[in-house]
């Protein structure tokens, strides 16, 4: 028994772990194209900001609209402070590993700013404000001294040996993973859940509901940021334009198809639909890009109808895929 | 008189915000939802306006037939997107509105491309000189609607059987209920009425500018939430005050060359002002949480 939850709890980092070193040792020996480092970059990236959006929308019950506008803040810090620090340094990892936590600390800051007033009150509040919020982020830095951001033009980020980036980038993705795990399952996390549960309940128990949401925002907005420095490594040059609303909706609709409140979904989903955007990137041009938006608006109707209308309950009982086992068995004592 | 000017435009653009602002208020208030997708209803109405012309010509054709397709999808929304999930968690609610707008804005562009549509039969170009000061004759036309339309509106709530009887759901859905009133009819007008002054602020925009594209709704629906929200969310009267309240700052932000690129990080910071000093705006009334 004990082996069992002993894999059940750890057997995500292992099968992350694993696969990071399985690449190492490809790129080692030069059996990888820099196509795969790429996607395996952008997969670590997704993972990152899935799993951290996982724990503002599955955990603490309430939606950010905003993600990409943190992760733009770490991006856009994070890339700028590592282009001063790289010369001076002359160190790459180091000048990495400070910028990544800069980054993380500037979106970390973010999140508290607009937390506070909008994690006060009920509603759906969070959702406007954030929403607001990564549109403001994005104007603030297009118009920004050229100087400084590079304008409409986008910011030149340092050239980090492109190689060994998406190894760092697994590293902070088993980081995240850990404090979010560790978290969720601590004395705190169920405090979380049970905001998201029952707020009023929450209260009456003495739950500082208001502290603790802006503890899981903050957090949650904290490796945004990271994920955004790792971005800005990634692309040689970002825009603002890359941290648009759509981005956010990506990242939701990740969160959403795995399954919110599933740490582990959002991995797998953030995988899968990262290797999908990374492929069709090349083949779907123009206005036919749309038809992926198309294709994410229809998977958030349908998914959430299914998994939450009052109607559909029966029939969810009935073909859950976890009820499965208990179904079989009640089976076999009837018949 | 530069501020004068920017005033008045003010208004034009505030009468555009309060008219969206009450769509929004109006279904929270009454569904308790935040409809995420009415600012793409916006949008779909300014495409409903293009094609009717290209098809008869005629504008007044256009904005009727606009405010009928509205109606028609803003029920058609609520009748199948958001009707399963009542009593469901708000979170759910949110995410499919969510899902739904980007469903609108991705379909338009499917239909009818990326680069912008020009419907320039429905600009009213010109303007009336009083003294120094230049006002258009969209401006006039705007500020005039947006008086009508909320003076219909506020008789219709308060003297109208089906008005008050929205104003009882808002209140307790499951009182008005047992008090033999139908909500599900309800809130289906309610998302009648909120669709069809949609299409009027899509005309009221693309009369002062012709420029139509997917996201045509998107900016000014986020914005008019933030006026429903500084108004008062739930209460009528406080949307349009928002909504005027916005369009003022907006446009006299505009007019500082020193701020004007920050005009959107303005607004919001209002938004997070009344937030933080009176979180149920400026007309709304402070709820307190039964158990």
């Amino acid at each position: 028994m004990k082996t069992k939850s002993f894999l059940k709890n750890y057997l995500n980092y292992a099968i992350i772990a694993l696969v990071a070193i399985i690449f190492t040792v490809l790129s080692l020996t030069g059996g990888t194209s820099p196509k795969e480092i790429y996607l395996l970059e952008k997969i670590a990236i997704s993972i990152i900001l899935a799993v951290s959006l996982s724990m503002v929308v599955g955990f603490l019950g309430e939606l950010s609209l905003g993600h990409a506008g943190f992760m733009c803040v770490g991006a856009y810090l994070g890339g700028k402070l590592a282009s001063i620090l790289e010369p001076i340094i002359g160190n790459g990892i180091l000048a990495l590993i400070i910028s990544v936590l800069a980054g993380g600390i500037a979106a970390a800051i973010f999140g508290i700013i607009i937390g506070l007033p909008a994690l006060r009150l009920r509603g759906d509040y969070l959702a406007i404000v954030t929403l607001a919020f990564g549109e403001i982020i994005r104007s603030v830095v297009m118009n920004a001294p050229e100087k400084l951001f590079g304008g409409t033009l986008g910011l030149e980020t340092p050239r980090f040996d492109k190689k060994y980036l998406f190894i760092i980038a697994f590293a902070l993705v088993l980081i995240c993973l850990a404090v979010t795990q560790n978290l969720m399952r601590s004395k705190h996390g169920r405090a979380i859940t049970s905001i998201r549960d029952n707020e009023i309940a929450a209260r009456a128990t003495g739950i500082n509901v208001t502290k603790y949401k802006l503890f899981v925002f903050t957090i949650s907005s904290f490796f945004a940021g990271i994920a955004g420095v790792l971005y800005s490594y990634s692309n040689y040059r970002i825009q603002s334009a890359n941290f648009d609303y759509n981005y956010s909706i990506e990242i939701l609709v990740m969160v959403v198809l795995g399954g919110i409140g599933s740490i582990n979904g959002s991995i797998i989903a953030a995988t899968l639909i990262t290797f999908l955007n990374v492929n069709l990137q090349t083949k779907l041009t123009g206005d036919l890009a749309v038809l992926q938006n198309l294709f994410y608006a229809a998977i958030l109707i349908v998914i959430v109808i299914y998994k939450n209308a009052p109607a559909l309950k029966t029939f969810r009982e009935k073909y859950s895929l976890a009820n499965l086992k208990k179904r079989r068995k009640e089976k076999d004592q009837n018949g | 008189m530069d501020f004068i000017t920017a005033l008045i435009n003010g208004l034009s653009s505030g009468g555009t915000y309060a008219m969206i602002a009450i769509g929004y208020t109006m279904v929270y208030g009454i569904a308790k939802m935040l409809n995420f997708a009415h600012g793409d209803v916006i949008m779909v109405g300014g495409y409903a306006m293009y094609v009717t012309l290209l098809a008869l010509g005629h504008p007044l054709i256009a904005v009727l037939a606009a405010v009928i397709f509205c109606i028609i999808l803003g029920v058609t929304i609520e009748r199948f997107a958001y009707r399963p999930l009542r009593g469901a968690s708000p979170l759910a609610v949110l995410i499919t509105a969510i899902g739904v707008s980007y469903l609108l804005q991705s379909l338009a562009q499917i239909i009818f491309g990326s680069s912008p549509k020009m419907p320039l039969q429905l600009q009213i170009s010109g303007a009336v000189k009083l003294g120094a000061l230049s006002v258009d004759y969209s401006t006039i036309l705007t500020i005039t609607v947006t008086v009508v339309v909320m003076a219909i509106l506020s008789l219709f709530v308060k003297y109208s059987k089906t008005g008050r009887a929205m104003v009882a759901v808002s209140e307790d859905r499951d009182a008005a209920l047992l008090m033999g009133i139908n909500t599900n009819a309800i809130i289906t007008i309610t998302f009648a009425i909120g669709s069809a002054l949609a299409a009027i602020a899509g005309y009221m925009m693309l009369c002062k500018a012709p420029s139509l594209s997917n996201t045509l709704g998107a900016m000014p629906g986020i914005k008019a939430f933030t006026a429903a929200v500084i108004g008062g969310i739930g209460s009528i009267p406080g949307a349009m005050l928002g909504g005027l309240l916005l369009g003022i700052v907006e446009s006299i932000s505009y007019s500082i060359p020193a701020i004007a690129p920050y005009t959107d990080a303005v607004e919001f910071s209002i938004l997070i002002i009344v937030l933080l000093v009176k979180p149920s705006g400026i007309l709304g009334k402070a709820r307190r949480e039964k158990v």
